[in-house]
Formats: C-alpha cells, sequence, structure tokens
C-alpha cells in the first residue's frame, strides 16, 4: 500500500508541502516553503525511480539487516522524573501535557 | 455526559423480521505486563499523571523501541487459546495519525501480519432447551500498544466538543495492547445481541483464565467496538447468505457486557427505521452513551482514514519458533466454559444454580472455599447470601468485602461440627462483613456457642410446654406444624444458643407427636 503511494507521488506542489508541514507541526516560512517544495519534489522524483524497477516480484524490504526477535525481559526501569518528561513541551499544566483544541468549532 | 438523539427507532421484533443483522466486535485487551509494550516503563493503573513515561514512550528523537517478550507470548497463548495460527514470522507497522494520544503522531501496530489469525471461540446461550453452543469465527489478533489519556478543559463537563485546550497523560501510551477482531457474525438472527454479550463474556473468562489481563472493563483495561449491518431478509427460494451485507456503523465505547447487548440491540433498530423509511446508513464511526443507551454519529469514515501504513523500521520482524509455540501451547488453562460444566457436575448446582454463581463472579470463590474445606452447598449459600447482595448493590466484587474463602470454610466447620447453628452462623458472617477478625473469632468474642447442656434443654422444654397447654394439646392431637411456636419459645429462653433441630426432636418426643 505504501507503495503504490510512493509512485503516484511524482509532483509535490507549495500547497501540499505546507499542507504536510502543518500536519507534522514544522512551522515554515514564505521563504523555506519556497525552498523545501523545490527540494521535495527532487527528491520524490529520485525515490520515485526505485518503482521502476521493482518488478512486482520483489518483495518491498522493511529491514536491511536478517535480524529477527530482538526483545526484552519484562522487568521495570526508571521513568522520567516527571519534571523532565514535561520540560520539551511548549506547555504543561496539572503535570500534564496541554495541547491546543483538538476538535475545530462547528 | 448526557446525549439525547431523535433518531426513529423500530420495535426489535419487527426490524428482525424484515432485517438480518450482521455485527462483528473489535476487542482491545490491555496485557497485565510489568512493563509497557516497547520500553521498560511501570504499567501500573492509577499512577500520577506522566510519572511513567521515558524517552521510547513520549516518542523523543532517537529513542528506539524494543519489544517486550512477555507480551509477544501473551499474545501467542491469547492466539493459541483461541484457536488462531500462529504466524512464524511477522512485523509491526506504523499506523500514522496526528492526535494528541500519541506523542508520536502513529501508533505502533500490526497491519497486515498479525501475530494471529483464523481462528474461533465458542460461546453459550441460552436456548430454548438449555445452553446453546454459537461458534464465533475470528480474523485476527494483533500487538498493538495502547494511547495516552486526554482531559479536556473548557468544554461541557469534560466533553472534546467545544474545549479550550487538552492535558495529555501519557502513562497508557505504549501499555500492550491485543486487538482481537472477529470475521462478520451471520446466523445469529434475533439472538445477535445475545450472542455479542456472550462473546465478550466467554472472551473475558478465557483472558483472565489464561491470566494475560485484568480484563476490568470498568478501568478500561478490555474495550469492545461494534460494527453492525442489516440486510433485507431473504424471500423466495434466495439463501439468507447470499444476500449482500448493507452498509455498517462502528459504535465506540462500548465498555460493559451490558452496554454490548444493548448497543447492538439499539443500533439494529436505529438502522432498521433508517432503511425502512427508505434511507441509507452512512458509514460512520458512532458513540455509545451509557446513561442514555443510544448512540450518536461521531465522524463519517473518510480520507481522514488513511493511516499510511507502513513496516516499522525500528522494530525488527517477531518469529516466533515452532518450539516456543508448543511450549506455550503446554501452559493453557482448561477452558473457562468445560472448567464451568466440571464444576458444576462435582458440585451438584443446577443449571440455575450454576449460572447465578457465575454471574455474580462466585465460581472462583467458590472452589477455594471448598478446596479450604467448605460443603459446596455451604459455599453457595455464604457467598450467594448476603455477601453477593451487598455487591450487586455497590457494584463491587464479592472479594472486596474483606470475606475469603478460608473465612466460608471456617465459618462452615464451625456449623458441620455442632458449635453453631444456622442463625448464630449468620452472626458470626454479619462480624466478618464488619471486619471483627475470623469466624472463630467472632463467634468467641460475641459469646456464640451452641448449649451442650442437655438438662437446661431438657428443663426449657418442659417449662414452654407447661405455659402453652393449648399448642401442646394441638401437637399431640397431630398438628406436628404447631410445635413450630413452641421451638421458638423454647429458642428465646435459650437466648438462641441452641441447636433448633434438637428442640424440634425433644419437643415432639415429649408430646408423642
Amino acid at each position: 500500500m505504501p507503495s503504490t503511494r510512493l509512485r503516484g507521488m511524482s509532483a509535490l506542489n507549495r500547497d501540499e508541502v505546507a499542507h504536510l508541514a502543518m500536519l507534522a507541526r514544522i512551522d515554515l516560512s514564505q521563504d523555506e516553503l519556497q525552498t523545501l517544495s523545490g527540494q521535495l519534489e527532487q527528491i520524490a522524483r529520485s525515490v520515485a525511480k526505485v518503482g521502476e524497477v521493482a518488478a512486482d516480484d520483489v518483495p518491498p524490504m522493511s529491514h536491511p539487516l536478517p535480524l529477527t526477535n530482538v526483545t526484552r525481559v519484562d522487568e521495570v526501569r526508571p521513568s522520567l522524573p516527571v519534571e523532565d518528561a514535561l520540560a520539551g513541551a511548549p506547555a504543561a499544566q496539572q503535570r500534564r501535557f496541554l495541547v491546543p483544541r483538538i476538535l475545530d468549532e462547528e | 455526559m448526557t446525549a439525547t438523539t431523535t433518531d426513529a427507532v423500530m420495535d426489535l421484533d419487527e426490524a428482525l423480521e424484515r432485517f438480518d443483522p450482521v455485527f462483528g466486535l473489535e476487542v482491545h485487551v490491555e496485557l497485565n505486563t510489568a512493563t509497557k509494550m516497547f520500553c521498560g516503563c511501570a504499567t501500573g493503573f492509577g499512577a500520577d499523571p506522566n510519572t511513567q513515561v521515558c524517552p521510547v514512550c513520549l516518542g523523543l528523537p532517537g529513542a528506539l523501541p524494543v519489544v517486550n517478550a512477555t507480551a509477544v507470548e501473551s499474545a501467542i497463548r491469547i492466539g493459541l487459546a483461541l484457536n488462531c495460527e500462529i504466524a512464524s514470522w511477522c512485523r509491526f507497522a506504523r499506523k500514522n495519525y496526528f492526535y494528541p494520544d500519541m506523542p508520536k503522531n502513529f501508533q505502533t501496530s500490526q497491519y497486515d501480519e498479525p501475530i494471529d489469525f483464523e481462528g474461533y471461540l465458542d460461546v453459550e446461550v441460552d436456548g430454548d432447551d438449555g445452553p446453546e453452543t454459537f461458534r464465533v469465527a475470528i480474523e485476527r489478533a494483533h500487538m498493538e500498544e495502547d494511547t495516552g489519556k486526554s482531559l479536556h478543559v473548557g468544554g461541557a463537563t469534560g466533553r472534546i466538543q467545544g474545549a479550550d485546550h487538552s492535558l495529555v497523560d501519557y502513562n497508557r501510551a505504549g501499555i500492550p495492547l491485543i486487538e482481537i477482531v472477529t470475521k462478520p457474525i451471520t446466523g445469529a438472527g434475533g439472538r445477535a445481541p445475545e450472542v455479542a454479550k456472550a462473546y465478550v463474556s466467554a472472551l473475558r473468562d478465557l483472558m483472565k483464565a489464561l491470566g494475560v489481563s485484568d480484563v476490568r472493563m470498568e478501568q478500561g483495561s478490555m474495550r469492545c467496538d461494534a460494527n453492525l449491518s442489516l440486510r433485507p431478509r431473504a424471500t423466495g427460494s434466495q439463501e439468507q447468505a447470499d444476500v449482500p451485507l448493507g452498509t455498517r456503523t462502528e459504535t465506540k465505547n462500548v465498555n460493559s457486557l451490558r452496554s454490548v447487548e444493548r448497543a447492538i440491540r439499539y443500533e439494529i433498530g436505529r438502522q432498521a427505521a433508517v432503511l425502512a423509511a427508505g434511507g441509507s446508513i452512512v458509514q460512520e464511526t458512532r458513540h455509545w452513551h451509557e446513561d442514555t443507551g443510544v448512540t450518536t454519529s461521531g465522524r463519517p469514515k473518510s480520507d481522514a482514514d488513511d493511516y499510511r501504513y507502513f513496516p516499522e523500521p525500528d522494530l525488527v520482524p517477531v518469529a516466533p519458533s515452532a518450539e516456543l509455540v508448543e511450549r506455550l501451547r503446554g501452559t493453557l488453562p482448561e477452558p473457562p466454559a468445560q472448567r464451568r460444566h466440571r464444576l458444576q457436575s462435582e458440585w451438584g448446582y443446577s443449571d440455575l444454580e450454576m449460572r447465578d454463581v457465575y454471574n455474580a463472579g462466585a465460581v472462583e470463590l467458590i472452589e477455594e472455599s471448598v478446596a479450604a474445606g467448605a460443603t459446596p452447598a455451604a459455599a453457595r449459600k455464604w457467598w450467594m447470601g448476603e455477601i453477593a447482595r451487598r455487591a450487586s448493590a455497590e457494584l463491587r466484587p464479592l472479594a472486596d468485602f474483606g470475606v475469603t474463602a478460608q473465612h466460608v470454610a471456617e465459618l462452615d466447620g464451625l456449623v458441620t461440627s455442632g458449635r453453631l447453628n444456622d442463625s448464630m452462623a449468620r452472626q458470626v458472617m454479619e462480624g466478618l462483613l464488619a471486619g471483627e477478625g475470623t469466624p472463630t473469632e467472632i463467634a468467641d468474642a460475641r459469646g456464640l456457642q451452641l448449649v451442650e447442656d442437655d438438662d437446661a434443654l431438657e428443663t426449657a422444654v418442659d417449662e414452654v410446654i407447661a405455659a402453652n397447654p393449648d399448642i401442646a394439646d394441638k401437637v399431640r392431637g397431630g398438628k406436628v406444624q404447631a410445635a413450630g411456636a413452641l421451638i421458638g419459645q423454647v429458642m428465646k429462653a435459650m437466648n438462641g444458643q441452641a441447636d433448633a433441630g434438637k428442640v424440634r426432636r425433644l419437643i415432639l418426643d415429649k408430646l408423642g407427636a
């Protein structure tokens, strides 16, 4: 499913980059948008070339190393002090992460 | 949170005459591992906000998840207990979405490679001639992680609608979840609501027997979403299975056994009313409201549900060996329904008694009491008496009242050894419920002891007979039931500390009845 999307991603216009930036909560200036649209478009085109050579009988690779079953024992390890956990948050209240309103006003 | 609705709802019988319900259930089970799915943070319920978080479950840059071995074993055991195939190789996937309950902006889940697939669970429903078995086909069970918990601030009574901002606690984010998904369940007809409830109930029993989850629906460690669609009843020579499925809705937030049944029933009636009026069902998420017993429209399924799943690059595939799977198969408990039938026959309970005991959640307690020496009849009497009444009134588990299986066995021992009569034993039970100590301590403290002094008893009987010549004559004349009044007076004279059976025998002997 991701691969069809990749193939279809031939062009990335400025509006789409702005939308992605909004979803990823990355604040971009107009200049940055302009520059990144061009660069991202180039990247997307290069990546799409993989689709030209990948035949349907070649399974997409998700992991470059032939490792399986890397697990850990179910033993508790110390968590972060709550102050440290919240230190990176733009805002906090009642020891919780404060996030902006989730739903748009209808 | 009170929701009202103006949706028309068709009478259930009429709806079922015209339509065939098809439903599916997605049940999320929170595992009871000590740590989270991908990091070593503790999983205890009710900790202070954001005290069980670390760079991994907060999704901080550079943090790398590592799979919890016990969670994988639990997932495999659940699959085996559900008669599933176990994948010999499977991956985790990222389910991408932007919502603050996951700090990573994706949930680590499994997509097209679930660890368990193609199974079934047999559930019991009441039929016309006793219990009947209905087989529910399981599509898959996969591993994933739970999300954080949000408090919505500034709106009406904590609702997300109209809130000004939200406060998020990530303690729950990353706790291992197993999502168990049924295939569309057909052929239940009018019993669809009942089968749905029986399935969730059987699943809960199974998880408990496996010991993999607390399965406390009221604490959210087991949660249920219910999909439902209606299709017209087959006509003429048409087979019902050949009638195409209708559009389905997914009802969220169905978080008690009773709600499962009610929500399915409500949604059958609502959809039937829409279809009968010539309307069509919108494929959407709906919310169940426990208090008002209705569902309301959530959001329509749309492009917003493009989760852009892709294999999780930070976690290597899980490849359970055949040896591991067989070793885990050896750890499976006796299936709960089979166990129930075995215990019922061992205890000699009727179907009705066993059902009441099961519904009250008393099976394990009775089993323990019997193991500790109580007779099955006495164990049932004590657990299903005052304790069950209080548990049911206060919506608390039976084990919550300070009475243990050992107490019940000891109390029964005091009765069978002849120290206490029935009414004294009841007083001891009162003492147990009041936390006054062990049965023997309570009996000692309250001076409860059957009088074994036969002379005193005989004197009391003689006095009561002498004081009540009319009644005594009636008994002599053959009206044995009149002896009740005499027994009562003797018991009163003995301050209740006599064996009522013995008193009765003495009175009848003396009056030659």
